[in-house]
């Protein structure tokens, strides 16, 4: 049976991991290659590595990370951030890479996914999509009493009491989520799939670094509107989140960052957990 | 020495560490003629079929790879590498392959029969990705330390489907059961990536080392 994934992810600045909340207040969690050995040991299914260099110099530090960290680990390495071009790909995937995902640059030439994917294949292509709520139609559908149950919606597949997928959109942001697109995140995510990409890397900006758990209506509608793997990211705190993204959100991997790097919980614990409450995870 | 073919696109850095983290001598070769050398050969692959095998072709390693897998030099085909072996691709129109073993290369179904039963169909996730399970079919060497319902990484849109079934080593459910691991003789080919399966990929891969 195809396992549910755990992936713990590197925010990685000027060559150190660091986690913030909400992409800001960041703190030092450590050397990129150290922390993905130590995921690797622990059993970690895969491991992304998304570098927040603003700096000029950001493509030397990077690929370099990139070599020491894919020498720690044997298990698929994703890298994005700043990657604008097929050669910036091609020189990731040579480094060490085996997938990376495409933002701000695929947003503004979305040409680009298609060209990475027929030279690189699908594989290894991984859309990434910041998302946050947009606050009118969050507010609208509180007040919308004459729908009814739902309003035709199938409520069991949106676990947040008081809203509705129907009515609930979400933004896509770029550049490191400080500027909107102007794309609704799901219509983005589905012609993303048309367009060549292989995953879906799903952020909510809202919940990233809360710790008070994934944007579940977010996940769910993505992961229903799509038909390729969606990995949900943003907002894991507890165990219980990570089960929630997979049995509520239908989430095919979970991304999390502060509940590994800070030690509170090792992957193998969070498989554990999944475990007993049935979720299928790798031993 | 273990010869690992260069066929231009994949990342074949992560195949060559993962052989030498089990202490194997592994070397990535751009010359066809250094297959003769070789004690062992890997065939990995990650893209697209009809680039590969025109990148196999035009390096000029189709007859010294023929000639080792006759000679009954191990091979071992990885993803790609296990697609590059059947007769014929079905991935973006026809392509022949090596016609080592007949059979063919198909997509996986848009949607399968839904596993509760009934006519409904579940919509499969395309490309199959990520952690699955093995079931061994035949006890082969490679197989040693490695237990039935292992899991291994796959990532794959499409899969091979051997004529003669006695080819079959292990396999895998995902929609429907394929073939994950082939083996011929000295020939062995898995549609998982053992370089990308932590421990249970790098005891394949000292197992495939050992027989060299």
């Amino acid at each position: 049976m195809l396992a549910k994934r755990i992936i713990p992810c590197l925010d990685v600045k000027d060559g150190r991991v660091v986690k913030g909340t909400r992409f800001v207040n960041l703190r030092d969690a450590g050397d990129p290659a150290e922390v993905a050995a130590l995921y690797d040991q622990q059993g970690a299914d895969e491991l992304v590595f998304l570098d927040i260099t603003a700096s000029f110099e950001r493509r030397e530090i990077l690929l370099g990370a990139v070599r020491r960290t894919a020498e720690m680990a044997f298990t698929p390495l994703t890298v994005g951030g700043g990657v604008r071009t097929v050669e910036d790909i091609r020189a990731l995937l040579l480094a060490g890479a085996d997938k990376v995902s495409l933002n701000t640059s695929a947003v503004e030439r979305p040409e680009l996914i298609t060209e990475a994917a027929m030279r690189f294949g699908s594989q290894c292509i991984v859309l990434a999509i910041d998302a946050k709520r947009v606050s009118d139609s969050f507010e609208f559908q509180v007040s919308s009493p004459e729908l009814g149950d739902g309003g035709g919606v199938d409520l069991s597949k949106n676990p947040e009491p008081g809203t509705r997928n129907s009515e609930l959109r979400w933004e896509v942001y770029t550049y490191g989520g400080r500027t909107p697109a102007g794309l609704d995140a799901v219509q983005w995510a589905k012609r993303g799939e048309v367009l060549g990409a292989g995953e879906i890397l799903l952020t909510s900006m809202d919940k990233d670094g809360t710790k008070d758990g994934y944007d579940l209506a977010l996940t769910r509608t993505v992961t229903d509107a799509v038909g390729i793997p969606v990995i949900a990211s943003g907002g894991a705190g507890t165990l219980d989140h990570l089960y929630e993204a997979f049995v509520l959100g239908g989430a095919d991997a979970a991304l999390a960052a502060s509940i590994f790097h800070f030690r509170e919980w090792t992957v193998q614990d969070a498989k554990a957990f999944l475990r007993r409450r049935s979720v299928p995870v790798r031993e | 020495m273990i010869a690992i073919i260069d066929s231009g696109i994949a990342n074949l850095r992560s195949v060559q560490k993962g052989l030498e983290r089990v202490g194997a001598d592994a070397k990535i070769v751009e010359d066809s003629s250094t297959l003769r050398d070789a004690s062992g050969i890997v065939l990995p692959g990650v893209g697209a079929f009809r680039d590969g095998i025109t990148k196999l072709r035009d390096g000029g390693f189709v007859e010294p790879l023929l000639h080792a897998i006759d000679a009954g030099k191990p091979v071992l085909g990885i993803c790609l590498g296990l697609h590059f072996l059947f007769s014929e691709s079905e991935e973006f129109g026809h392509h022949k392959g090596l016609n080592v073993i007949k059979g063919r290369v198909v997509r996986f179904p848009e949607a399968v029969l839904s596993p509760s039963g009934g006519s409904s169909a579940a919509r499969l996730k395309i490309p199959h990705m990520g952690w699955n399970q093995i079931r061994i079919e035949r006890p082969a060497p490679i197989f040693k330390g490695i237990p039935d319902g292992g899991f291994f990484y796959f990532v794959h849109s499409y899969y091979v489907q051997p004529e003669d079934e006695g080819v079959i080593a292990a396999t895998t459910e995902y929609g429907l059961r394929f073939t994950s691991v082939l083996w011929r003789d000295n020939l062995f080919a898995c549609q998982f990536h053992p370089e990308k399966s932590q421990g249970l990929g790098l005891q394949l891969l000292k197992n495939f080392a050992s027989l060299t």
